[in-house]
């Protein structure tokens, strides 16, 4: 199963995501910024960091790389994609997913290791979750209070389309709690936390954020 | 618009101009020693060098003849670079090498708070990236006036939002430090940035300009006009009336152009296209120009004209002098320019071929054809001035060493005792530092076995073999105040005791010297027997120093900070998994106490806070003492015989066991020996606390290897219990210990949940 992991520059967490890739039993394949090359992977992470430097806004110019406009024409069609932290930023600005990230409330970059209350345990992300299952990875930003048109909000909730939510405290004034939504389809997710750094008891605060990647490979083979 | 160009024609034919010496912080003397050099004046751009390396910052003229010390320690195996290249690099086994270092921003950041930690950050990172290293870690060592002084609220959130911002943004974890606080740094924060990086034997490239016809390159940011050695150095200029703005001393950082000169440097050093290489921090190109000729056989040259500039009306004196970050000079062989260049642009990093090693022994310049430099390098960058300072044993210190703090009144009733405990703990300098720390990303590259609250970062540098390393960075300046020769080794033994504490052997050292001004004699003395005391505590314990940072001129007016020596010990271990942590995990285990308590409160925390003293002697140093606790410790941890290991230091027992149970919400029921407050507050050195499901195994080791040990009792439960006091619930404690910082700084919660007013203007953001 080939997970593509695209680098930008500025991303940071990638070697972070293609790792978990591999935890789960995947093969991480390296996606280039810049190239028109999906290298026929059979679903795409954007990875945490800071690309291009955050200028403009987090995520705005990354979403419109060039390999950006193929993973945008791919997820059309049913590329299951995720966007960890500044990949889910890229996923708002790219217009994949509805809302968007602000500066956090209290304007501080804050880490801590945060619980989440998975509100959707049937995305292409997250079916190795039970539904309601909290799960505990680290919470890391500084651009991350989700927000939306109140208008946008409802319908949000009220498709359901809420895959995460904060529980045990919002670390940064995210709206309704918010941590992480689906596309309409369930095969794109966009979250603030990293899964990806809760894959080992060795060096995570648990081993949570497997789930994530064993879901895609489990989504793949059954596709 | 041009400006007149001084060549050094015109120099020759002008030798009487008068220069600016005085202004660009030169003395008589070192200008006639400069002429002398040159048989001429210097020009304009060569004035600028001479002075900006020449200053205390890159020569270390004042601290020259004391740093000798560190390089006679006996040679060890274990050293693959010595002290003088950037940073020091030492073999951590498996074909690793291991370089780190740690350097100050202390005066920028007292300009500039956020500007001038991030830009400490970026510095450091390049020192290590220059050598050839993957950078893997960063932490920071801070120290601010009172807690509760206005200039720290202005000081504190910007310097750890500029070592965030700086950090984060390029990937690199922070793993621990330092916050503390003193009237001393009223007026002059410290703040000191360590990276550590990691790379291949193979992998170790050099600062050195070698082979003749081979070019130059200058990649990475774009000149201009920031950092310029200060408005003096400005004013003293001739200018036009439409010449460049003014610019402030303190650069700039721009942290995603630092990750992408990163992520280059070390495709370019995978490609094998760099012969030698510099980065471009204090004193700029001028720096890495000289050095990099100094270091090399040959000479050097530049046309200056081709440095990519931000701003064209910059003059070739403000060029050689810039310090505009995220900027690398290479020495790369003809032949590999055109791949050198396609990896730049791979990367989006400009670069620019701006001269070539030359055979001769001159570094010159050119600009726009005209010669402005010609100099022999090693006068620039090696031969500096040195300087034998006068030092005196400060006149205040036998009285200080005499003010023992076994005088001051002690608890009289344990509830006044544990009043007491709660004081230390709850003190800015005992209290949780989670207000900072939250603002770094401990995480990324997912790596990170340890971080902050442990005694020790600790790093896995291989998924495979499991090999990592550990590192701690220590520097109690109370003790060196009493005594800077102790002082300096009991630092050095406390960074060694918290890399053993986490299960690893101790293997290299590093360090960054915060003193007053050297022109005072008492300060030199400090800073002399500082650096005696950790040679020969480095000479005791076996282990080398790899490199380190002077920072001198740290002072209030007139009144130096107390002198503070910040020790950093690399250690290595074989396999991470059996590192050990600082906190208590599970009820019923045994507790136990490593090392000797005496009386000894001289400098302690419980005096400072309690009744703001500071005199008396440090404990006693005994480094056999630490060694062997040492040795004991990555011996428990590597048979798995320990659970936890915190290191007691600053705040005594007290600190040490609140830490360790408030770390899981683990409590314990202890009964300690003789006079509970001595026991509890003492500083004694070389103790640490571990707990144990076998306690006769860990009892048996500790007898094998001569380390006193005393039972202190059992984990479990919700409160610390001590024998003869008040039980302290850990949710009490917890409110006391968490409530500090936020109460200083404010608390983010405040802001995420309620609308608060503490948000200064102008700093929300209307997207």
């Amino acid at each position: 199963m080939r997970i593509g992991v695209i680098t930008f520059p500025g991303s940071l967490d990638d070697v972070d995501a293609a790792r978990a890739v591999r935890l789960a039993g995947g093969e991480a394949v390296a996606l280039w910024h810049g190239d028109h090359d999906l290298r026929g992977v059979d679903a795409v992470v954007l990875p945490g960091g800071f690309s291009y430097g955050d200028y403009l806004r987090a995520g705005a110019i990354a979403a419109r790389s060039p390999l950006m406009q193929d993973v945008v024409a791919a997820a059309g069609t049913g590329l299951p994609v995720l966007g960890i932290c500044n990949g889910f930023q890229v996923l708002c600005e790219a217009g994949l997913l509805p809302g968007a990230l602000h500066r956090n409330a209290h304007l501080h970059f804050r880490n801590r290791d945060q619980q989440l209350r998975v509100e959707r345990a049937d995305t292409t992300w997250t079916s190795s979750y039970e539904g309601g299952q909290v799960i505990t990875v680290p919470v890391k930003n500084g651009e991350g209070r989700y927000v939306a048109a109140p208008a946008d909000l409802e319908r949000i909730e009220g498709e359901g389309r809420v895959a995460v939510r904060y529980v045990g405290g919002n670390p940064n004034g995210s709206l309704n709690d918010i941590a992480g939504v689906t596309s309409e389809n369930g095969r794109i997710v966009g979250l603030m936390p990293h899964p990806e750094h809760a894959v080992e008891a060795l060096t995570g605060p648990s081993t949570d954020g497997l789930g994530f990647f064993t879901s895609v490979l489990t989504a793949v083979v059954a596709a | 618009m041009t400006t007149r160009v001084d060549t050094v024609e015109l120099a020759g034919r002008t030798p009487d101009d008068a220069q600016p010496y005085a202004e660009l912080g030169l003395k008589a003397d070192e200008y006639a020693r400069i002429r002398e050099i040159l048989g001429r004046r210097p020009t304009t751009a060569e004035l600028a060098m001479y002075s900006v390396m020449w200053s205390e910052h890159c020569s270390y003229k004042s601290s020259k003849v004391h740093l000798r010390r560190f390089g006679d320690l006996p040679p060890s195996e274990a050293v693959l670079v010595g002290i003088g290249e950037n940073a020091g690099v030492v073999d951590v086994g498996d074909g690793y090498a291991v370089t780190f270092k740690v350097e100050s921003h202390n005066h920028p950041s007292y300009v500039e708070p956020y500007q001038g930690a991030a830009t400490g950050v970026g510095g450091i990172v390049r020192d290590i990236l220059t050598m050839g290293a993957r950078p893997v870690a960063v932490m920071d060592s801070l120290r601010f006036g009172r807690a509760d002084a206005p200039d720290t609220a202005r000081l504190l959130p910007g310097v750890v939002a500029g070592v965030g911002g700086y950090g984060n943004c390029l990937g690199l974890p922070n793993i621990g430090g330092e916050l503390l606080f003193d009237d001393c740094y009223a007026g002059n924060p410290l703040v000191n940035a360590l990276c550590v990086g990691v790379m291949r034997h193979e992998d170790v490239h050099l600062a050195k300009a070698e082979g003749v016809g081979n070019k130059v390159v200058l990649f990475g940011a774009r000149t201009g006009g920031d950092g310029i050695g200060g408005v003096s150095v400005l004013a003293s200029e001739t200018f036009d009336e439409t010449g460049p703005a003014k610019r402030p001393a303190v650069q700039v950082g721009d942290p995603f152009m630092e990750k992408l000169l990163i992520e280059a440097c070390l495709e370019l050093f995978a490609a094998d296209l760099v012969t030698g290489i510099q980065d471009l921090g204090g004193a700029g190109l001028s720096c890495a120009t000289s050095e990099l000729a100094s270091a090399g056989a040959g000479g050097m040259h530049v046309d200056l004209e081709r440095v990519p500039l931000r701003d064209s009306t910059l003059t070739p004196a403000e060029i050689l002098m810039s310090e505009s970050q995220e900027r690398m000079c290479a020495i790369v062989e003809p032949a590999k320019v055109d791949a050198f260049l396609a990896v730049c642009r791979k990367w989006d990093v400009l670069a620019a071929v701006i001269g070539e090693v030359t055979d001769g022994e001159r570094l010159t310049v050119d600009w726009h054809g005209e010669r402005i430099v010609d100099v022999p390098p090693r006068t620039v960058a090696h031969e500096g001035p040195v300087y034998e300072r006068p030092m005196a044993r400060p006149a205040d210190l036998d009285g200080l060493q005499a003010d023992d703090a076994a005088r001051l009144p002690r608890p009289s009733t344990p509830a006044e005792l544990q009043a007491h405990w709660l004081a230390v703990v709850a003190s800015p300098d005992g209290a949780d530092k989670s207000w900072v720390t939250e603002q770094y990303d401990r995480y990324v590259r997912g790596n990170t076995v340890l971080a902050q609250p442990e005694d020790a970062g600790v790093i896995r540098i291989d998924e495979e073999s499991h090999r990592g390393i550990a590192l701690a960075l220590d520097g109690n300046a109370r003790f060196a105040r009493l005594d800077p020769y102790a002082g300096a080794q009991l630092n050095l033994a406390e960074a060694y005791r918290n890399v053993a504490v986490s299960g690893a052997t101790p293997l290299a050292v590093t360090n960054c010297l915060n003193f007053g001004s050297p022109e005072n004699p008492e300060v030199m003395w400090q800073f002399a027997e500082a650096v005696r005391g950790l040679a020969d505590g480095c000479r005791e314990l076996g282990l080398p120093v790899t490199g380190g940072n002077v920072s001198l001129y740290n002072q209030t007016g007139d009144v130096a900070i107390n002198p503070t020596p910040v020790i950093g010990v690399l250690g290595v271990h074989d396999d991470v998994r059996r590192r050990v942590p600082a906190g208590w995990r599970a009820a019923r285990e045994t507790v136990l106490l490593f090392g000797t308590t005496r009386e000894e409160l001289g400098g302690s925390a419980w005096a400072s806070v309690v009744h703001g003293h500071l005199g008396g002697r440090p404990p006693v140093v005994d480094l056999a003492a630490e060694r062997a606790l040492g040795e004991l410790l990555a011996a428990l941890s590597r048979e798995g015989r320990v659970t936890s290991a915190h290191d007691l230091a600053d705040g005594g027992l007290a600190q040490a066991v609140t830490e360790s149970a408030l770390r899981y919400g683990v409590g314990a029921r202890l009964t300690v020996d003789g006079d509970a407050f001595v026991a509890l507050f003492s500083e004694s050195a070389a103790r640490a606390v571990v707990t144990t499901t076998d306690p006769d195994a860990v009892r048996a080791a500790a007898e094998r290897a001569g380390v006193p040990v005393t039972a202190l009792g059992t984990t479990g439960g919700e409160s610390l219990a001590v024998d003869g006091l008040p039980e302290l619930p850990l949710a009490e404690v917890r409110a006391v210990w968490e409530a500090t910082l936020p109460a200083l700084f404010g608390h983010p919660e405040d802001l995420t949940g309620r609308a608060a007013g503490v948000v200064p203007a102008g700093t929300v953001p209307t997207s």
